[in-house]
């Protein structure tokens, strides 16, 4: 029939018709992000995603995809349209105030007063 | 493993380029400006609508590539010499085909989807890696593509991954994590062969010869004659140029063939000491066109199989097609 070198292929009986096949929207499901979480007490990290008729069939296509070479505990999927964002035009809104130093460990000078008062006291004790 | 490093675009396409008068000349300007520091582009930023364009047709046909890729290796899989290389084999196929659906998914964060990519593909409208229209003839075949034709493929993913497209851009790292395997099997079955008996290395050198002009055209038509690069490189889509990419992949693998005491089929095939380049006879471009026009070897075997794949199994995709799968839907988000 076909003269294929494979001869799995040459069982198929191809179509010879050239009909042309179309795949409706929507055939492929729905879209799921996938979170991996390599190892116990590690965040999940969001490493793609897949195409699957529900969330239990989903988390089965994220092992096969990425659980499957390195190193997995865990995977958790949901649904790319259940994902709210911000807009990545509005990603200034995240700009730092550069006066914001009330918020950081850094902005707290604790040993300077610490050492201050200590050479105070031993000033006094040495008198 | 398979980024065609060429991507193929019909002639009649570029005439559309005007769209991009279109675009709003201050954000592209703000655009190219975070390409030119090195940032990342993201599903939901602005960009040009040529640039949308051709990073769906590249990522597409790459995904695409992907996926037919696997079939002349796969027809291997029960005929493959002994136990570990069967095993190594199966592995690499799977990951070809999770390949393809990383590509799909960095596809489809630009707006197309995947029921679309594929008819496309089936029509023919969109095109993969032309290498995976020959045949698989023996499995020192096998041995070929695994080694060098995935080494190209390296060459050319290694390069778009430092592109300016984040999800291309993370697709490409596991690609290229993974890929590392595929070259290691593959060139562990060639030297196999080429240090075996006279009937193995016989059987090497016959593949060898059959594939050298496939990967030779595997980077596409020479510079001078593929003109439309210099925007692409410019927004970080193609990061280096056909030739540099097949000198750079000539320089790489050449001596790793020759020094197994294997030739390659072409007289003129020398490095230039004073250049640098590698030189060699062109290898026959109007065949490489004839053959993306869909008048190769395995062209109609390829698509008649993938055709099949879709056919046979919508039973079961509708068979388990639940109210999610309906419901709110979106592309995939990164």
């Amino acid at each position: 029939m076909n003269d294929s070198l494979d001869p799995r292929i040459n069982r198929l009986k191809l179509n010879k018709t050239d009909d042309p096949c179309k795949v409706e929207e929507g055939e492929n499901w729905n879209v799921f992000e996938v979170f991996h979480q390599e190892k116990r007490g590690a965040h999940h990290e969001h490493v793609g995603c897949v195409h699957a008729p529900d969330a239990g069939l989903a988390l089965v296509f994220a092992k096969e995809q990425f659980g499957r070479r390195k190193k997995c505990v865990n995977l958790w999927v949901v649904r790319s349209a259940d994902i709210l964002a911000f807009d990545v035009e509005d990603e200034d809104m995240f700009a730092n105030n550069l006066e914001k130093t009330y918020r950081d460990a850094s902005g707290f000078k604790v040993m300077e007063k610490i050492n201050k008062f200590k050479a105070q006291a031993k000033q006094a004790n040495d008198k | 493993m398979y980024g065609g490093g060429y991507i193929f675009e019909e002639p009649n396409r570029v005439q559309q380029r005007e769209e991009q008068l279109h675009d709003d000349p201050e954000k592209l300007a703000a655009f190219e400006m975070r390409i030119a520091k090195g940032e990342k582009i993201e599903p939901g930023d602005w960009m040009p609508a040529e640039y949308r364009r051709q990073l769906i047709r590249l990522i597409e046909q790459h995904a695409h590539s992907e996926i037919i890729g696997a079939l002349p290796e796969g027809t291997w899989i029960t005929r493959a010499p002994g136990f570990k290389r069967k095993l190594a084999l199966i592995a690499k196929v799977q990951d070809e085909i999770g390949h393809g659906q990383l590509l799909y998914n960095a596809a489809e964060t630009l707006g197309k989807s995947r029921e679309a990519m594929i008819n496309d593909l089936l029509s023919g409208k969109s095109k993969y890696s032309n290498v995976f229209n020959y045949p698989a003839e023996t499995w020192a075949d096998v041995t070929v593509i695994g080694f060098l034709i995935d080494a190209a493929a390296i060459v050319n993913q290694v390069a778009n991954a430092k592109g300016s497209y984040g999800p291309y851009c993370r697709a490409l790292d596991r690609i290229c994590y993974e890929e590392s395997f595929h070259l290691k099997q593959g060139h562990d079955a060639f030297i196999e062969l080429a240090t075996g008996t006279p009937g193995q290395k016989a059987m090497l050198q016959d593949a060898l010869n059959r594939w050298w002009q496939p990967i030779m055209h595997f980077f596409g038509p020479p510079d001078k004659v593929s003109g439309h690069s210099e925007k692409l490189m410019q927004w970080k889509v193609k990061m280096a140029s056909n030739d540099d990419m097949r000198n750079q992949f000539l320089e790489a693998y050449v001596p790793k063939i020759r020094e197994l005491g294997l030739t390659l089929p072409d007289p003129l095939l020398n490095k230039n000491e004073e250049t640098g380049r590698w030189e060699y006879s062109d290898p026959d471009w109007d065949l490489f066109f004839e053959v993306i026009k869909g008048n190769g070897p395995c062209n109609k075997e390829r698509l008649d199989v993938r055709k099949w794949a879709e056919e046979h199994g919508r039973w079961i995709r509708k068979a388990l097609m639940k109210e999610e799968a309906f419901g709110k839907k979106a592309m995939p988000v990164a």
